[in-house]
């Protein structure tokens, strides 16, 4: 496995610590005038997705971890795996629940997203920032009512419940934003 | 993003640059401070452990050995044999390099400005400081405020901390309080390695944007080439700039004394030795100065590059340079 030292950080550089891999969010070098450098580096946990900030003495060196971000189409879940595609190759991965998380509430079957592999592993899924689902199931649309304010919960073809505008109705589609989990329009 | 060949730099940010060094001058043209000009390439370098010279070698055709030469990490040493030789006040606009150090506030190849004072105790030359920042930020029309501490209150305010009195443990522990895990295999069992630590990580983020700290009155583990305090052997007459969250200078009340600069440097070459590092010759050329005399004098360095960045309000030094490191 190849290794870098602190001088080659820089945001993305994907690394191997206390086992699991990790991206690096932000690198900065810190150096006292008359002191000791050393660089403070917060990054993701690519397993967990948690952010943790680390100092390393400047020279130290790091293991680099074998992760790439691949796009893939979703086929389909056999309700223990989801299954994924590389269009171009036809290669086709297998996801587990970890590593699908909460994007399975947003995976609709041939959709694009992105897979991360680690060692050749889905570890992580990243959905598309925004999705066109149709909604299965939500209180009477009530006509006129155009605002924003309050609306009302609907139950997606995937399973995610989302909060959308009062005249919204069932089987109509709508475009929502995955990064924040909200409605963002009416697909006509 | 222009071509690669091309500055990125704004013509705005080279204007305030001219500038700057304009008004530098200006304002020690009325005090009668000396600008002068000494070698960047040196047969002898600073010993300290902290810093990484770059080296280079001189080597003509039938010269018996190549001669090793250091680009100079700050233009202090040179300052201080002229100094010796009598003539004053002085200045200086330099570039300086320092190895291995590139990042937001950092370029290995950077701008000082240096000054000696003859006769100036530190709070006289602190006074001159802040007359030369009011001269400067109101041409730039920033606004500013000054602030004098010490180094113990400075540490007592933010950590709740005395720098040489509170236990090693008590330092670690504070580290830890505010989620700094990873310091016990930077500093060990340093003490002088902890106090950085904590200063560059639990109180320069927090120092107050727009105000020039002056911070004083160093430990004498972080003596570099400041003096002893009168009073008290435990703190050393050093005082460190702070500005926009950076650190922007470094002054001392000068050490004059040969033997003790001596012993400074051959404490640094052991050290030096220790962390296997490359070991340079100490300046003798500096010690046979100090013993012919250096005049009771204070000095400080106050980086260029940095004093650019705040006041054209960039956030990165490469926006203030014409080609910062990797396109240079």
């Amino acid at each position: 496995m190849a290794t870098v030292s602190t001088s080659e950080f820089k945001g993305g550089l994907k690394l191997m610590m206390d086992g699991d891999p990790y991206t690096i969010l932000e690198n900065e070098f810190v150096k006292p005038g008359k002191g000791q450098a050393f660089n403070r580096v917060k990054l993701r946990n690519l397993k967990t997705g948690r952010v943790i900030e680390r100092t390393f003495k400047s020279g130290d060196t790091m293991e680099t971890a074998d992760v790439v971000d691949t796009d893939m189409q979703y086929l389909y879940s056999d309700g223990e795996m989801w299954h994924f595609m590389v269009t171009e190759t036809f290669e086709q991965y297998a996801a587990d629940e970890a590593a699908v998380a909460d994007a399975r509430k947003w995976l609709k079957e041939q959709d694009e997203c992105q897979v991360t592999l680690y060692n050749g592993v889905p570890i992580a899924v990243t959905p598309p920032n925004f999705v066109e689902l149709k909604i299965v199931e939500t209180d009477p649309g009530v006509r006129g009512d155009t605002s924003g304010g309050g609306g009302k919960p609907a139950t997606l073809e995937t399973g995610a419940v989302v909060r959308v505008p009062l005249f919204i109705s069932t089987d109509e589609i709508i475009k929502v934003d995955t990064r924040t989990g909200e409605y963002v329009s009416r697909v006509k | 993003m222009t071509a690669d060949c091309l500055s990125d730099c704004s013509r705005e940010i080279l204007v305030g640059r001219a500038r700057l060094y304009a008004l530098i001058r200006e304002f020690f043209d009325e005090q009668s401070v000396l600008e002068v000009e000494t070698p960047l390439l040196c047969q002898r370098t600073v010993t300290d452990p902290m810093l990484d010279p770059f080296v280079c070698f001189y080597d003509a055709a039938g010269h018996p050995a190549k001669l090793p030469l250091y680009l100079q990490t700050s233009p202090e040493f040179a300052m201080k044999r002229l100094l010796a030789s009598g003539v004053g006040s002085i200045f200086q606009i330099s570039k300086a390099f320092r190895n291995g150090e590139v990042g937001r506030h950092h370029n290995p190849e950077f701008t000082l400005l240096e000054w000696y004072r003859v006769g100036f105790d530190l709070e006289t030359l602190q006074n001159e400081v802040e007359a030369l920042f009011c001269r400067v930020a109101r041409a730039f029309d920033f606004q500013f405020a000054v602030e004098r501490t010490t180094y113990c209150e400075i540490f007592e305010k933010y950590l709740g901390l005395h720098p040489l009195e509170s236990s090693l443990d008590a330092l670690k522990a504070r580290a830890e309080e505010s989620g700094f895990y990873d310091g016990q295999a930077l500093c060990g069992d340093h003490r002088a390695h902890w106090l950085d630590f904590l200063f560059s990580c639990l109180i320069q983020p927090e120092l107050p944007p727009d105000c020039l700290l002056m911070v004083s009155r160093y430990p004498d583990l972080l003596p570099s080439l400041a003096r002893k305090a009168e009073d008290d052997e435990r703190w050393v007459e050093r005082v460190e700039l702070f500005l926009g969250g950076m650190e922007l200078g470094n002054g001392f009340h000068e050490l004059t004394d040969p033997v003790e600069q001596e012993q400074r440097f051959l404490k640094d070459l052991a050290v030096r030795k220790q962390e296997g590092l490359t070991s340079p010759a100490m300046d003798d050329r500096l010690i046979d100065a100090l013993r012919l005399g250096l005049p009771d004098c204070s000095g400080i360095a106050i980086g260029l590059d940095r004093l650019l960045m705040i006041l054209t309000r960039s956030g990165r030094i490469e926006n203030v340079l014409a080609f910062p490191f990797l396109r240079a």
